[in-house]
């Protein structure tokens, strides 16, 4: 039964992956888009980390998806007749030697590791958000904290690149709009 | 049961198809997509390798790579938004403001 929904989820968020790259119109890429987040969030589900498939349909799915979706009509693109870049084929031949090369080494490594602190059943006594939440704040808390600075830099500085009041075609004078 | 390694194949499937959209679209907005797809191909890694080796602090990274996704994600659409006001265009090929 697993597998069944793993080739689903695998199958389908490659082949939406596939669409992302390959569609012309941007808004149908970020419908596409939106499809390979919510497989990759099923995939979250069948490798027991709940936690993560709320935060990846929330935060993902959500509101970065819709970000995109929002400066997509914004900007009001239109569609070009050259999407592509110019010699693309030779980007993709090595890009796709390379990727087969790889799936070739990963397919046959033996992956033994050391086992964590953390087996299934521990972690299911509680939920996984209770792990998550234990493990976070005890050991990585100077991290989540380091996460936090990061993020309200990232939002100090996209409400100061994205405002401008004056147009920046003129003398280049003013361009911080100050 | 599935194999872990079957997760690490899709993940270097998905993580492909994200670098060849960086490589070859020319809509600025369509590269930021597809570094989406090479982040979500990353947290799919982590989080296999997380239940497989039985320890939490895979799902711990995705999370964070999820939160530096979306300040990328911030910071990314407000370049776009300036350099679409000076060029009125969101063609990579264009961007060659900072070239010398």
């Amino acid at each position: 039964m697993i597998a069944i929904f793993f080739a689903y989820f695998a199958l389908v968020s490659i082949l939406a992956g596939v669409l992302t790259v390959a569609l012309k119109n941007p808004v149908h890429c970020g419908l596409a888009l939106l499809a390979v987040l919510l497989h990759v969030s099923g995939l979250f589900v069948l490798l027991n980390a709940e936690f993560l498939w709320a935060v990846q349909v929330i935060v993902y799915a959500g509101a970065i998806l819709v970000l995109y979706l929002f400066v997509l009509m914004l900007l009001n693109l239109k569609t070009e007749e050259r999407y592509f870049h110019s010699s693309y084929l030779y980007f993709a031949g090595p890009a796709v030697l390379g990727a087969c090369y790889v799936l070739f080494l990963l397919i046959q490594s033996p992956y033994g590791g050391l086992k964590g602190d953390s087996p299934a059943p521990a972690v299911l006594r509680n939920g996984d958000t209770y792990a998550v939440g234990i493990k976070m704040f005890s050991d990585y808390l100077l991290q989540f904290e380091i996460v936090g600075v990061f993020l309200l830099g990232a939002i100090i500085g996209a409400i100061v690149l994205a405002k401008s009041p004056k147009p920046i075609n003129g003398d280049g004078g003013g361009r911080n709009g100050r | 049961m599935v194999p872990l390694s079957a997760y690490v194949a899709v993940s270097a499937v998905l993580f492909i198809t994200g670098l060849l959209g960086v490589l070859i679209r020319r809509n600025f907005i369509i590269v930021l997509m597809a570094v989406e797809i090479m982040l979500n191909a990353a947290n799919i890694n982590l989080v296999a390798f997380s239940h497989y080796l039985e320890s939490m602090v895979g799902q711990l990274v995705a999370l964070f790579i999820i939160a530096i996704a979306a300040g990328e994600a911030a910071v990314g659409l407000a370049i776009i938004i300036v350099v679409f006001r000076g060029k009125i265009s969101t063609n990579v090929d264009e961007m060659n403001l900072l070239k010398w």
